[in-house]
């Protein structure tokens, strides 16, 4: 069959400041069957949107194709004008970006926005076009379809969010869609629905389609071909199975392992002499946002009852959704979150509940690490200036004796001395990040907090920095209260792992009942829906309906299952009437549930034997 | 490290810094240079007294002995605009500085302490800002006289709410960012938070709203001398040259366009510099 997509001796380059050319992409070239899928993957800086973008015949400020040959369908792409382009983007090409909700214009509704290519083009009246964009709300899944596009886009989930800027692109039946890293903003959970309707879509509309992404897993599910890119060079094409099973290239190879870390052995989890109190312990705290009301609780509840205990030397992962809680509860052991009610113990000490009753000594056993080392590290200081600020604060360190230790510093994250002077700017993401978590080193601090410390990362940044936290830990006997929303990481750093499901706790277990069933119906939910390197897991995951239940009655909500309208094994008569208890199963798991081994044991098995089909 | 080197060294950067600006930043720097040794060295320049007739003609052109010609009575043009700028270029300079410290500062003290603190000041500054400037400046004049120092301080009262305001919300945003919440965290004291991370932040903004602060503080001399409350007779600043001399507009002389392209070119060339001064990230291509 004649290729749908050619493109052979793709270059783009760009032009420096010193008047020299910089190849962004070399020599790329792949052809793409009518109605099959190609993965571009590689990690950040790559060149992956570039080679997407050029598809387009579209090019970033400051780039432009030196050279090569671009084939869509009949048209050969670099020999248009303009006003050709134009009339061919966003109608026999489509693009669906990586940030639906930055895609949207927040003051217009969801219906004029997705029939919008379909108007400019005038491909169809506005009437057959809203028409046809109820039958793509259906098809992709999104509830309520003849109503959904009445709505705004801040009135709707990130996630049907994704699949709305999904139905717009499919809007002018384009023969060729571009989709930029359209799940990597959305939650596990979220994900996997938005991938299944992706496909369908794709499928059953004969649609080419250019997938762009870092992840492995999700791009095993949804091509047929995949290019791997880095530095802008192919290092290897093939059909997915191939590729997947057996990598030709030796980076293909180190994706693949940092897409599923290897569990670290914790070695130094013995117990020291002092075992007496644990070093952090959290004793149900409650926090949220706004006045504290009568019955102890803020305004807008984040976090309710949470009681964890971090021992000296070991790691403590809390794991949950967007929204769950995780980062508040950081923010409240720090203290700069005042809780509502509970109290918070440090070897066994209290530690004052805000910011202006802490002292000093206090204040450097806890250490944070933030997500973002964009935002985290102050873009006027240089990384000298960052470290050494901890230093002379929290140890009195100035001059040469700074100076040596902040070089010591960076030998212990692994960076050149010769970085000291720079601007975060002039630093890579995994440097930047690398630097945050030195910061909180130089308080030589007892625990650090670390708040989804990998998440911003490319898969192979954030496999090293794992390593480089386990590392530090046994070198250093720090502990971490590990904070991610990827149940991979925390397996493989954490000896606990806590859930958390909308600011409570919903389970509390080792890392090795974190292997085998049975589960909390949530974070079942949550290991289910992690993609393996496997092509034809999608479609094999099972996704359990929830029995019908009565509505709870107004009002007596407040205490029952957080978890009740999603769950698969909810009991009318009981999980809508009585709050569940906190309680053991046989192998060690506490959990926040009405259920007992055998029922979620079933309850998991329903979900494998789904997929083994 | 010796003095001689930190010398050499402070030269270089200097040197480095104009050369890095851009063109439009070169034809600011050069200007401001230019107004700042005039304003500085005025006096010692001026060939004649301030107040001194030296011809009987009025709005002559320019002649040898008199490069601007002389103004509606007879005096010498170029030496009251060179005893003149240093008025304007004064009483704009230390006003703005003074209303952007001031407001700044309190802006600031505002946005780290919040609560009732932010309340109270923002509800002051709100009412400051509620008073139409030039009436405000017209009673205060009335009241006490014009004085140097009373000019000063009008201006200063005027525009500080401005500042503050545009100060307080760059402030609040940044009093948000993770940095600012690691130093909290870290347990570091609100004088340090304020100066140390949220100040060299926001500096960029807070130049260009400077640059605005000295031009409208020039504007507002230049009118209060239109209606003859500012600097008072036989000093003159810029504004007052323009307004004494405004029955010479029909000839087109030079009496009235030499202080008109003075007051141009010194807020133009302030706007060139600030808007060229470079950002707080250095221009270094980042490693691929």
């Amino acid at each position: 069959m004649n290729p749908h997509v050619v493109v052979s001796g793709l270059t783009v380059t760009a032009r420096s400041a010193n008047d020299r050319e910089i190849e962004i992409v070399s020599n790329i070239g792949f052809s793409i069957a009518p109605g099959e899928v190609l993965a571009l993957i590689g990690e950040s800086g790559s060149g992956k949107t570039t080679v997407a973008l050029a598809l387009m015949g579209y090019v970033r400020a400051g780039l432009h194709i030196d050279s090569g040959y671009i084939r869509v369908g009949e048209a050969e792409v670099r020999q248009l004008d303009a006003r050709t382009l134009a009339k061919m983007r966003g109608n026999r090409i489509a693009y669906i970006a990586q940030s639906a909700a930055a895609a949207f214009n927040p003051s217009r509704t969801i219906m004029s926005q997705v029939i919008e290519p379909a108007l400019v083009h005038r491909t169809a009246s506005r009437a057959e076009a809203e028409a046809k964009a109820v039958g793509l709300f259906r098809e992709l899944a999104l509830p309520e379809p003849e109503f959904i596009g009445s709505r705004y886009p801040h009135q709707v989930s990130g996630g049907q969010l994704q699949r709305l800027m999904a139905a717009m692109a499919l809007i002018t039946d384009p023969e060729l869609v571009i989709l930029d890293e359209p799940t990597t903003a959305l939650d596990v959970t979220t994900q996997i629905e938005v991938l299944r309707a992706f496909k369908k879509v794709v499928r059953e509309h004969g649609t080419t389609a250019v997938y762009v992404s870092h992840d492995l897993a999700v791009v095993a599910q949804m091509a047929d071909q995949i290019v791997v890119l880095n530095r802008g060079l192919i290092r290897e094409t093939g059909r997915t199975d191939r590729v997947m099973y057996e990598p030709a290239d030796d980076y293909t190879r180190s994706l693949m392992a940092a897409a599923r870390p290897m569990p670290h052995e914790s070695g130094t989890a013995a117990p020291g002499p002092d075992s007496s109190a644990p070093l952090l312990d959290v004793r149900c705290i409650t926090a949220g946002y706004g006045p504290i009301g009568a019955d102890g609780t803020p305004r807008v509840p984040v976090l309710k009852d949470i009681d964890i205990t971090v021992e000296r030397g070991s790691t403590l992962g809390v794991i949950g959704e967007s929204g769950s809680g995780k980062s508040t509860l950081a923010r409240v052991i720090a203290g700069l979150l005042e809780p509502a009610r509970g109290e918070i113990y440090l070897s066994g000490e209290r530690l004052p509940p805000s910011l202006a009753e802490r002292t000093r000594e206090q204040f450097r056993r806890v250490q944070i690490v933030f997500q973002n080392a964009d935002t985290a590290l102050n873009p006027g200081h240089t990384v000298a200036r960052i470290l050494g600020r901890p230093l002379a604060f929290y140890h009195r360190l100035d001059g040469a004796a700074q100076r040596k230790r902040v070089a010591e510093l960076l030998d212990l994250i692994r960076l050149p001395s010769t970085i000291a002077e720079r601007l975060p700017g002039e630093l890579s993401g995994g440097q930047k990040q690398r630097v945050n978590l030195a910061r909180a080193l130089a308080a030589e601090p007892e625990i650090i907090l670390c708040d989804e410390v990998t998440s911003a990362l490319d898969t192979v940044v954030g496999a090293a920095i794992l390593e480089l936290l386990a590392e530090l830990r046994r070198e250093l006997n720090l502990s971490y209260l590990f904070i991610s929303h990827d149940i991979s990481t925390v397996r493989a750093i954490c000896d606990e792992i806590v859930v958390l499901y909308s600011g409570r706790q919903v389970e509390l277990a080792p890392r090795a009942e974190f292997r085998r069933p049975p589960f909390h119906p949530y974070t079942d939910l949550l290991v289910e829906s992690v993609p393996e390197l496997r092509p034809g897991w999608l479609e094999k995951t099972g996704s359990a309906i929830p029995p019908v239940i009565d509505e709870p009655a107004n009002g007596e909500g407040r205490d029952l299952c957080a978890f009740l309208s999603r769950c698969p094994v909810r009991i009318n008569g009981v999980c809508n009437a009585v709050p569940p208890p906190w309680h053991t199963l046989g192998k060690g798991n506490n959990i926040l549930c009405h259920h007992d081994d055998e029922t979620l044991i079933r309850l998991h098995r329903k979900l494998s034997d789904d997929r083994d089909e | 490290m010796s003095g001689a080197g930190a010398v050499t060294r402070q030269q270089s950067r200097m040197r480095s810094f104009f050369a890095e600006l851009p063109l439009a930043g070169k034809i600011g720097f050069a200007l401001v240079v230019f107004w700042l040794a005039v304003a500085v060295l005025g006096p010692l320049l001026a060939p004649y007294p301030v107040g001194a007739f030296v011809t009987n003609d009025v709005f002559e052109d320019s002649s040898i002995h008199h490069w601007l010609g002389s103004d509606y009575l007879g005096r010498d043009v170029l030496s009251r605009l060179l005893l003149g700028a240093r008025y304007t270029i004064g009483l704009a300079l230390g006003g703005a500085v003074l209303a952007v410290v001031t407001g700044t500062a309190l802006a600031l003290f505002a946005t780290v302490n919040r609560g009732w603190t932010d309340e109270a000041l923002s509800r002051f500054m709100d009412t400051l800002i509620s008073i139409p400037s030039r009436i405000f400046a017209l009673v205060l004049v009335a009241a006490f006289g014009s004085s140097l120092l009373l000019l000063l301080l009008i201006a200063a009262i005027i525009y500080m709410p401005g500042n503050y305001r545009i100060a307080r919300s760059l402030a609040v945003n940044l009093n948000e960012m993770d940095y600012v919440q690691v130093a909290r965290a870290r347990g570091e004291g609100s004088v340090y938070v304020a100066a140390v991370e949220i100040l060299p932040n926001m500096l960029n903004p807070l130049l260009a709203d400077f640059a605005l602060r000295f031009m409208f503080i020039v504007l507002l001399l230049a009118s209060l001398s239109f209606l003859g409350l500012g600097v008072q007779p036989p000093d003159a600043d810029l504004g007052s040259l323009v307004r004494e001399n405004v029955s010479g507009l029909p000839d087109g002389a030079l009496a009235i366009l030499a202080p008109s392209v003075a007051i141009a070119t010194i807020t133009v060339g302030v706007n060139l510099l600030i808007d060229a001064l470079p950002g707080r990230t250095r221009s270094v291509p980042a490693e691929r």
